[in-house]
């Protein structure tokens, strides 16, 4: 079976972003960007599948600019087989990637389609559940557990309380969550073959989906600034400050 | 047009982060219905005719919805959506799970994790794990929204008397199955809803030595909760986890041990009221936001700590 992966190019998670001063988003110039945490672990989880004979091809995608050829080169590096660029200046919202992933499926026909349980730019936690959603597939979000049965999957998932297992009907949408597996990194003689892998191209209208977004960000400011306290030199001073100072215990 | 707000539910009682987001609610407009859905959640259903400002409660009561799975509960809420200029829920694992769904089906956007409310389209939130508030607005017909559960001032749990319906034809996507939980019960409070927070980092060194914070929170009626740098050396679950990816807290006082104050550890609890950092290496980036700093081994100092408390 066919596993497809959807990776989004974001911020590299070591850089500290800092807003722009006339507040219309935050600094990308000479930013290391890399691809989304999340979304290495689902590229994980599909090349394990394939390496334990479960799956016959692995499938990268990622929605966004051309630059967005650096993270695709980067899933194949890991050992995607191929990749899809839908090449898209717009400033592409959950609902508009899950269409356009929505349309890959229907071309692809993947059983499979694992993503990131969240991008770590936006923060939404969306496009996994929209994209099941259009399709009317299941959606087993923030695994840490998978495991393939006969046209099924049964996922462990993170839940607030601890942990659930469910068991849905493929083809599904799985996202991925920290403990599901420790991604590898890229040898270099893979890096060299991944430039040789094949990866098309389309446009969202190719795909005839419009991602004209309906939520407009009108201004992005820092958040306000926790001050510095005091250091205290012993635990009994430290104690005696919570007790009648902060009067928090 | 009202608002609709889908409570977070154990079908006997409704969760703390619900009052939170009727709060958010009743800050757009005053015509705040709840929905419970749940299997035998009758108790819960009484529980939240009692939250102040709600206007009226519809429980969806059947096997269907006992485990929040998101086609079958997403379903329910698509089918009672006319009508509603606002659908939503808190910024919880379940919450996360199904809106987006709905949101999807009614083809519209959805706002995650809102922190304040601007206007009844433009909404606060914030992105880059914190470092950064976005003020969105919102042109879709519905607005579909979650709540952090820190970020508004709960409503009272008591005092209300709303009138209770029951609702919903009962669907079965027919794509999933619940098959089993692991809750870990714990005698202390739940992360989201404890007034005091003691966490341990990489600093823990392993999981066994995280009983020397159970013992402090013991006497401090405290959670216990772990940076992800301590989840991923495989020190404690992830439920305990604290920051961007975790849980968001916002307690009276959050005591981070060995902790080092990784951007996506504060993301989670910079809001606290007074932060406690303990860590022996001076430099450490939690010393920037804590109120009171003490640089010294935890392993003397928590121990100290426990004894004067």
């Amino acid at each position: 079976m066919k596993v497809l992966v959807a990776a989004k190019r974001v911020v590299d998670y070591n850089v500290n972003v800092r807003v722009l001063s006339d507040e219309s988003g935050v600094d990308l110039n000479n930013v290391k960007m890399s691809v989304n945490p999340f979304d290495e672990i689902a590229i994980e989880e599909a090349v394990r599948l394939k390496e334990a004979g479960k799956a016959e091809e692995v499938i990268v995608v990622s929605v966004g600019s051309s630059a967005c050829q650096e993270q695709i080169r980067t899933a194949l590096a890991l050992g995607a087989d191929r990749g899809i660029l839908v090449e898209t200046e717009e400033d592409v919202q959950p609902l508009g990637i899950a269409k356009v992933l929505k349309a890959i499926m229907d071309k692809e026909q993947p059983e499979i389609v694992i993503t990131g349980k969240q991008a770590i730019d936006g923060d939404n936690s969306q496009t996994g559940q929209m994209l099941a959603a259009l399709g009317g597939y299941g959606q087993a979000t923030f695994a840490s557990e998978v495991e393939l049965g006969d046209g099924t999957a049964t996922v462990t998932r993170e839940i607030d309380g601890g942990l659930e297992t469910i068991t849905v009907k493929l083809p599904a949408v799985i996202t991925t969550d920290l403990r599901l597996n420790e991604p590898r990194y890229a040898s270099l003689p893979n890096i060299m073959k991944a430039k040789k892998k094949p990866v098309d191209t389309y446009s969202p209208a190719d795909l005839g989906v419009d991602v004209t977004p309906s939520i407009t960000t009108l201004k992005v400011s820092p958040p306000a600034e926790r001050q510095a306290g005091i250091t205290v030199e012993t635990v009994e001073e430290l104690v005696d400050k919570l007790k009648n100072e902060a009067k928090v215990i | 047009m009202g608002i609709l707000v889908i409570a977070d539910n154990d079908n006997e009682s409704i969760k703390a982060p619900t009052l939170v987001t009727v709060a958010a609610a009743l800050q757009i407009g005053d015509n705040v219905d709840v929905l419970v859905a749940g299997s035998g959640c009758g108790a819960a259903g009484e529980a939240a005719a009692k939250i102040g400002g709600v206007n009226k409660v519809l429980v969806a009561d059947n096997d269907t919805y006992g485990h929040d799975l998101a086609e079958n509960l997403a379903a329910l809420v698509v089918e009672l959506a006319a009508g509603y200029s606002h659908i939503m829920t808190s910024t919880t694992t379940s919450g996360k799970n199904f809106l987006p769904r709905v949101a999807a089906l009614l083809d519209v956007g959805q706002i995650s994790d809102i922190t304040a409310v601007v206007s009844e389209d433009t909404f606060e939130r914030p992105i880059y794990a914190g470092n950064a508030i976005a003020t969105v607005q919102s042109s879709d017909s519905v607005k579909v929204i979650t709540v952090r559960g820190t970020a508004f001032d709960p409503v009272p749990a008591d005092g209300g008397s709303a009138a209770v319906e029951n609702v919903g034809s009962v669907t079965d996507s027919g794509v999933s199955t619940w098959d089993r939980e692991q809750i870990v019960e714990r005698d202390r409070p739940e992360l989201t809803a404890a007034s005091v927070i003691i966490s341990g980092g990489r600093g823990m060194q392993n999981g066994d030595n995280f009983t020397l914070l159970e013992s402090v929170a013991d006497k401090l009626g405290a959670a216990v909760g772990a940076s992800r740098a301590a989840v991923d050396a495989g020190f404690v679950p992830n439920d305990m986890q604290v920051g961007q990816t975790g849980k968001i807290v916002a307690p009276e006082l959050y005591v981070a041990v060995g902790i080092s104050g990784a951007i996506q550890h504060l993301a989670g609890m910079k809001d606290s009221k007074v932060i406690v950092a303990i860590n022996k290496d001076e430099d450490a980036p939690i010393f920037q936001v804590a109120d009171y700093g003490l640089v010294a081994d935890l392993f003397k100092a928590v121990p100290e700590m426990d004894g004067l408390l």
